[in-house]
């Protein structure tokens, strides 16, 4: 009797363990081919760019612009989240301390994303370069009101771009 | 490298735009310093191991940011701005971002 009882308690222990493990190994699997996939199209895109000049300056330097069309404000945006095999390394970071590299590699991505998606807007537009970037984040989830242990937002990376397209002579 | 948070260097001037550059990095403290927090958090005051979290986020994403600046040929970086943003309770994201530039010395 002792020794079912104990047999029942190794089988879930065993299941539990095993799930986790076959949820991270997918996670693992699935979210790097995402993420791989989406490095990917970042690199593409970013190299059909070429000439496309984009500064945090206030205003382009004097005599660059041409007069052919007035500034417009452009903007980009990207949400990008984490995946249970990132959260689950991360345990391991905020335990030892030091960087995150997924974490870091995760707000890259959105980064890049909305960067890429202001200048679409821009080119589309008729635009060639834009000046005065500026980056902003979103806290959508949370993260930094809900820290009491018992809620557990979702763990992600946004990153709102905007600036000023115009036309380079 | 020069860097600074100003359009201009005083007595620079810029030659050539290589355009935009960044570096960030996600950090956290390790768990003895978040337990330490919490204690701090009953009776106030600063919260030391934080505070150098965002100092070590903020050395590392600039050096990055003058990492690739280096690699565009660029000998300054313009117009430098930080940005933040949470990810999770415990960790911090820090973005630095600015324009690189080439200076030579104004005659």
């Amino acid at each position: 009797m002792e020794t079912s009882a104990n047999n029942d308690g190794l089988f879930v222990l065993a299941f539990y363990i095993g799930l986790t493990l076959v949820l991270l190994a997918a996670q693992w699997l699935i979210g790097g081919a995402i993420e791989r996939r989406h490095l990917k199209i970042l690199a593409t895109r970013e190299r059909m760019l070429d000439g496309f000049l984009v500064t945090s300056l206030k205003k382009p330097p004097a005599g660059t612009v041409s007069s052919s069309r007035p500034p417009m404000l452009v903007t980009g945006e990207a949400v990008i989240s984490s995946d249970y095999f990132k959260n689950w390394l991360f345990g391991f970071i905020a335990f030892f301390g030091g960087e995150s590299k997924t974490f870091t590699l995760l707000f890259e991505r959105a980064r890049r994303e909305a960067t890429l998606r202001m200048i679409d807007q821009a080119r589309l537009a008729g635009y060639n370069a834009i000046c005065n970037v500026r980056y902003e984040s979103a806290d959508i989830a949370g993260n930094a009101a809900t820290n009491d242990g018992r809620t557990k937002p979702l763990k992600m990376a946004s990153c709102t771009v905007s600036g000023t397209a115009y036309v380079q002579a | 490298m020069i860097v600074v948070n100003t359009e201009t260097i005083p007595g620079f001037e810029i030659v050539e735009i290589k355009g935009l550059v960044q570096g960030n990095t996600v950090r956290a403290k390790h768990v003895g310093r978040d337990i330490a927090a919490g204690f701090k958090n009953l009776v106030g005051g600063e919260l030391k191991g934080y505070t150098e979290l965002l100092t070590e986020s903020r050395r590392e994403a600039t050096s990055r940011m003058m990492f690739q600046a280096k690699q565009l040929g660029a000998n300054a970086i313009v117009n430098v701005r930080f940005s933040t943003s949470a990810i999770t309770s415990g960790a911090s994201e820090m973005m630095s971002y600015g324009t690189a530039v080439l200076v030579r010395q104004a005659n």
